[in-house]
């Protein structure tokens, strides 16, 4: 039963998620965090701030360890599965006719309709970190990092990695 | 030796692939074609466009399908495993430790601090979702689908992947005919 919840939390985000990895993210969110509820907006933050950190795609590294947190190795196969096998599938079985028809305007179409609705979950997605950040550090260190978050990032394109590392230094003396 | 080859290259790809899956596509490349020659330059080209019209995240795709190629289904399944499993490894362990030790205050304390830079990382997504949805179709389809999508999502209910679904269908009516109908009138 939790498995083939696991599955349908990871399948559906993956099959529907055009726009690679990071599209993927709100879609998963809502399963894990809202419908299922079984990590909490905290958690789910710590883990996306640790997986943007680390290499390797985001969607398995959220996959394996959501599955692993809610059922153990079982579940972080069940979570790795339901990401890359249904994709992978289509494209060993339909590489030909899909390559005939990449230029066409409905595959085309495909990922620049969803892009709204993924923008729109992802604003959703940033407002609830906002909420979570004022809950949990309060409004003046959410105001700090952010802001401080946002130039690195934005203005002068430090790597994540360093500006999570930053932020964990900042918490661990300035918030603590 | 040909299923350890596969290992190891996607292994160095998954270790050194910094910044998620379109950051890796050159790792792919330089492993694939310019190293181990399984591929030329335009078989790579051809598998990644192909890939980019398929929904699931291209790290994974890419390497998956490439060994299937070199290796068949147990390449398929060694790339795979490369590319993922030594992080999905370091989460859980890391991960594992931070949660045990949550109690302490320094460490509750970095745990509050990465809330507002996921924030800002989310925010940077929605914003360069919605500019490149805007480029492809106005302003106005954008922000009138996003507020739409938004409504039936989180004050209706509905599952977003109904709605995602009902999209890419949609994708497939044939628009070009009322499109001319609107330019002549």
């Amino acid at each position: 039963m939790i498995y083939w919840e696991l599955f349908l939390a990871f399948f559906i985000p993956n099959i529907v998620g055009y726009g690679g990895g990071p599209a993927i993210i709100p879609l998963i969110e809502a399963e894990v965090v809202g419908r299922y509820g079984w990590m909490t907006s905290q958690t789910f933050a710590e883990t996306l701030a640790l997986g943007n950190a680390l290499p390797s795609p985001i969607a398995t590294k959220m996959a394996g360890y959501v599955g692993y947190e809610v059922a153990g190795m079982g579940g972080a196969f069940v979570a790795v599965a339901a990401t890359v096998v249904p994709s992978l599938l289509l494209m060993i079985a339909a590489l030909g006719l899909l390559y005939r028809h990449r230029e066409s305007p409905q595959v085309k179409r495909m990922s620049q309709w969803v892009r709204p609705v993924i923008a729109m979950m992802m604003a959703w997605l940033t407002l609830g970190f906002l909420l979570e950040g004022v809950n949990g550090a309060g409004w003046l260190h959410t105001m700090i990092i952010g802001v401080v978050a946002a130039i690195a990032l934005v203005r002068f394109k430090i790597h994540p990695a360093f500006v999570v590392m930053a932020a964990l230094v900042y918490g661990a003396f300035v918030i603590a | 030796m040909k299923q350890t080859s596969l290992f190891w290259a996607f292994f160095r790809v998954g270790i050194f692939g910094f910044g998620g899956g379109p950051s890796m596509i050159p790792l792919v490349h330089a492993e694939v074609v310019a190293r181990y020659q399984w591929l030329t330059d335009e078989e790579f080209a051809d598998i990644l466009a192909i890939g980019n019209t398929l929904p699931g995240p291209i790290a994974t795709k890419m390497p998956g399908y490439i060994g299937y190629r070199v290796g068949g289904p147990l390449g398929c399944a060694v790339a795979v495993t490369a590319v993922i499993l030594p992080m999905i490894a370091a989460m859980i362990v890391m991960l594992g430790i931070f949660s045990r030790y949550r109690d302490v205050a320094w460490i509750r304390g970095m745990g509050q601090a990465v809330v507002p830079v996921v924030m800002i990382m989310m925010g940077q997504l929605a914003w360069d979702f919605f500019d490149k949805s805007q480029k492809a179709l106005g302003w106005l389809v954008s922000s009138v689908m996003a507020i739409v999508s938004g409504a039936l999502i989180y004050w209706l209910g509905v599952h977003p992947g109904f709605i995602i679904g009902a999209i890419l269908l949609a994708a497939f009516i044939p628009f070009s005919k009322l499109k001319k109908a609107e330019r002549s009138a």
